[in-house]
């Protein structure tokens, strides 16, 4: 036990550069990952800079033309660059991943400890509400989300956010949980702590690490049901840039004579979730002290 | 006059339907049709109140109408026959009476006998709603005076003034004849549920999925209906339903699809497949909504208009939609529609689309709406909404003028276009058989026409209409209705009509007894239609 513990401890001699490469030469899949979703972010945030047309602006002069020195990625049935609209996309896409996964993944944190620390009627509570909640699966909770307060950006962060949320709480109250009963918890309580201040300071710190691990997970997922919805047209609309609309519509339609309208968003969205979710599962190893012994 | 409706009717069939010449096999019993309706479901059942084809394909093989355009003929505007009537009356009282007698022992689908009443009074619900009910269709007869119901087989019509349009507006499919009984105890029994006279009785429906109906044995056109029944199913992505044909999961939609869903099919079925094309009296509409502002002011909805170039987007987008031809309110085959040199002085037709922007730019400069960012409501079909939307969003970017789509399902469009909770609004002026001076009666203030949603006033154009609806001589008429059609787009710039619409139907080879029209809403109840397989 004392020898994991000296493990589990953390190096103050250690720089975080010094981190990150010990990081990137023991999870090479995870770094990967993490490669691919800095691209990802650096294009979204960068759109405006990278991409070589508007990506809204239609061209009829260039229906579905296939890839060329001109349109890379070529373009789609109104002659929109497909390439402007995917560097466009990934901004769309992070920013309901992102949003959703941190107001879903902090609304649970909150929730779980909180029913954790509380116990009784609270606890009972929360949790049947977060068994409904989890009773649908993801993207059954988000259409109905959406079907309730319709399509749009805004509601599409609401809708994914929401079936997020019990999936956060469930396992930070189940760490909490342990938490709980830990002597320093109780010491805390003994000195006439306020709930606030032990649920923030003694409780919410060591429950991080499944956290952060969910929440890098909520991104991916996150950005899978964005895509659902908009293919489903209940996601953005026409004619926001976003990979999921692209897929849906004009790829459809010219799937056998213009592919690339379906192929390249398709791409775009299998390198994000998998980028994401190699970088969450290297987080995982890094964070979990059993995994990191191996 | 006669003479000019005969030649107007002839040119206009031939300019219109490129329908397959009749079958000369013998029709076969059996088997059950399903279809394909491009959209979601429509908010009711009540085919007087409502305006959409979503409603008209799943409930018109249940009912019957006074007359009907000739399903032989269906693209004709002068081939009218009777369904409910016995004979086509000749107009007395110098072109205002019209005296109908009804069929003998036809009954409604629950056993109860049909007469001249229930015929009167579904008419008289139709043109003259009692309160708390709407008529979609009412502004359509502003010539009818009475209807009466002399007795159990006659049914009287009675004109204020003659007028050309009547007989082709009297064959209205959406007309349906309602059970007087039903409605004396409720007037809006048929938003919810099913009960009509015609060759399919109504056997279930699950909203939004699908519409079923089967054979009625007792349908009072001998021999007819073919089929042993239906399922109308619902799918407003056009993808979803050339995949349903080509697996032949459906035999067809009555609609229209792209040219490329097309090409598509016919690559891949060969002969399985044949293709009925026809111009289509049927177009969106760019509308305003002239209770919000900046919308109230002449200037901003100008500007708006001005930056479409129309010609330009004709020529691309008929590669990739339902769309094809540039038109002013009325439909572009008729000899009542605006010429190209007519249209070009109206915002929205500029053949010089920079000058035309330019001055579009102006006049929101003078209205103080520079940078204007607003929401278009708009449908959740693909074909043509969501293309045509998506086209006209690009088009206000070029002035500076943002606009984001607010796409929704059918139900929710109408209502909020009926609820007037939107800015602008992407609708669609679908008519049935051409006849141009009714057709152009939606572009009539709200107040008159219930279903026109750019909720505007304009006693100007009121008064434009009653004059050209009263006026007999048919070249005084087009004279006319250039000074409706200006005071609409130019003086008023109440709503802008899009690109006229052009239909191509798929079907599957094994479907005959069936021709397209120059309307997706006539020739529907599907009694005709026969299985050859």
């Amino acid at each position: 036990m004392s020898a994991t513990l000296a493990a589990d401890a953390p190096d103050p001699r250690r720089t975080f550069w010094q981190s990150t490469l010990r990081f990137c030469k023991r999870e090479p899949l995870g770094t990967f990952g993490l490669l691919l979703v800095i691209i990802m972010a650096l294009t979204g945030f960068s759109a405006e800079w990278l991409a070589p047309y508007n990506p809204t602006a239609n061209d009829f002069g260039a229906m579905t033309e296939p890839p060329s020195l001109e349109h890379l990625l070529g373009t789609d049935q109104f002659g929109r660059d497909l390439m402007s609209r995917i560097i466009y996309g990934a901004r769309t896409a992070l920013i309901v991943g992102l949003t959703s996964a941190v107001f879903g993944g902090f609304s649970g944190l909150v929730l779980g400890v909180a029913s954790a620390y509380f116990g009784g009627k609270i606890d009972l509570i929360v949790q049947r509400l977060s068994d409904i909640v989890m009773a649908f699966p993801l993207i059954i909770m988000a259409l109905a989300v959406v079907a309730i307060f319709g399509p749009g950006v805004q509601n599409v962060i609401l809708a994914i956010t929401i079936p997020l949320i019990p999936r956060c709480s469930r396992v930070v109250r189940a760490s909490a949980l342990t938490i709980r009963s830990m002597p320093y918890v109780d010491a805390a309580r003994a000195c006439g702590f306020g709930h606030t201040r032990i649920i923030l300071r003694h409780m919410v710190p060591n429950v991080m690490a499944p956290f952060l691990i969910m929440v890098t997970s909520f991104v991916g997922q996150a950005i899978l049901a964005e895509a659902s919805l908009s293919y489903l047209g209940l996601g953005v609309q026409e004619p926001v840039p976003a990979w999921g609309l692209m897929l849906q519509g004009g790829a459809e339609e010219y799937a056998s004579t213009a592919p690339w309208i379906a192929i390249f968003p398709g791409v775009a969205i299998m390198l994000a979730v998998l980028g994401i979710n190699l970088f969450g599962d290297a987080m995982r190893d890094a964070l979990d002290p059993k995994l990191r012994e191996r | 006059m006669r003479a000019w409706l005969l030649k107007t009717g002839l040119c206009a069939a031939m300019a219109l339907g490129v329908a397959l010449p009749a079958e000369a096999q013998a029709p076969k019993r059996g088997g059950v049709l399903n279809y394909m309706i491009a959209a979601d479901g429509g908010p009711s059942l009540d085919g007087h109140k409502e305006t959409t084809y979503a409603v008209l394909h799943a409930t018109a093989p249940f009912y019957s109408t006074l007359i009907r355009v000739n399903p032989e003929n269906p693209s004709s505007t002068t081939d009218f026959i009777c369904d409910l009537c016995t004979e086509m009356p000749r107009p007395t009282d110098g072109g205002l009476t019209f005296t109908f007698k009804i069929r003998r022992g036809v009954k409604f689908h629950d056993g109860s006998p049909l007469d001249a009443h229930d015929v009167a009074v579904s008419w008289r619900r139709i043109v003259f709603p009692p309160e708390g009910v709407s008529s979609a269709r009412e502004a359509a007869y502003p010539m009818v005076d009475k209807i009466e119901d002399a007795d159990d087989t006659t049914v009287i019509f009675k004109l204020k003034f003659p007028t050309l349009s009547f007989m082709p507006a009297l064959a209205d499919p959406w007309a349906f004849i309602y059970s007087r009984k039903v409605l004396e105890k409720d007037q809006h029994f048929y938003e919810r549920n099913i009960m009509g006279s015609g060759p399919f009785k109504y056997d279930s429906y699950e909203i939004g999925q699908a519409m079923h109906g089967v054979r009625n044995p007792d349908y009072y056109h001998t021999g007819q209906p073919y089929l042993d029944g239906f399922n109308a199913i619902f799918a407003p992505k056009q993808q979803t339903r050339v995949d349903a044909i080509r697996a032949d999961r459906a035999t067809l939609e009555f609609r229209g699809m792209s040219p490329s869903a097309r090409d598509q099919l016919v690559k891949e079925l060969g002969d399985q497949v044949s293709i009925q094309e026809s111009d289509w009296n049927c177009g969106n509409v760019f509308t305003p909504n002239h209770k919000r502002k900046p919308f109230d002011d002449v200037r901003v909805r100008k500007a708006l208009f001005m930056a479409v170039d129309q010609w330009k987007g004709a020529e691309a987008l008929r590669k990739i939609a339902i769309v094809r031809t540039v038109g002013g309110l009325v439909f572009p085959g008729s000899p009542f529609a605006a010429t190209k040199e007519e249209l070009i002085h109206f915002p929205g037709y500029a053949t010089d689309i920079e000058k035309s922007r330019a001055e579009a730019r102006r006049l929101l400069k003078e209205a103080g709406a520079e940078g204007l960012t607003v929401e278009m409501l708009n449908r959740n079909v693909d074909q043509p909404y969501i293309i045509v939307g998506t086209w006209l969003v690009d088009e206000f970017r070029k002035i500076g003028v943002t606009v984001k789509q607010n796409i929704v399902p059918t139900g929710p469009w109408l209502d909020k276009m009926r609820a007037g909770d939107f800015d602008l609004a992407m609708e669609a002026n679908c008519q049935m058989v051409v006849n141009p001076i009714a057709d152009s009666g939606r572009y009539l203030p709200h107040d008159i026409y219930k279903e026109n949603f750019a909720y505007h006033d304009d006693p100007k154009q009121v008064e434009i209409y009653n004059k050209m609806v009263r006026e007999t001589d048919p070249a005084k008429a087009r004279v006319l209705m250039r000074a409706y059609e200006n005071q609409v787009i130019n003086v008023g710039a109440h709503q802008l009509p899009t690109l006229w619409f052009y239909r191509i139907l798929p079907i599957r080879s094994y479907m005959k007894g069936w021709k397209i029209s120059n309307s997706h809403y006539l020739n529907q109840n599907l009694a005709n239609i026969w299985l050859d397989r």
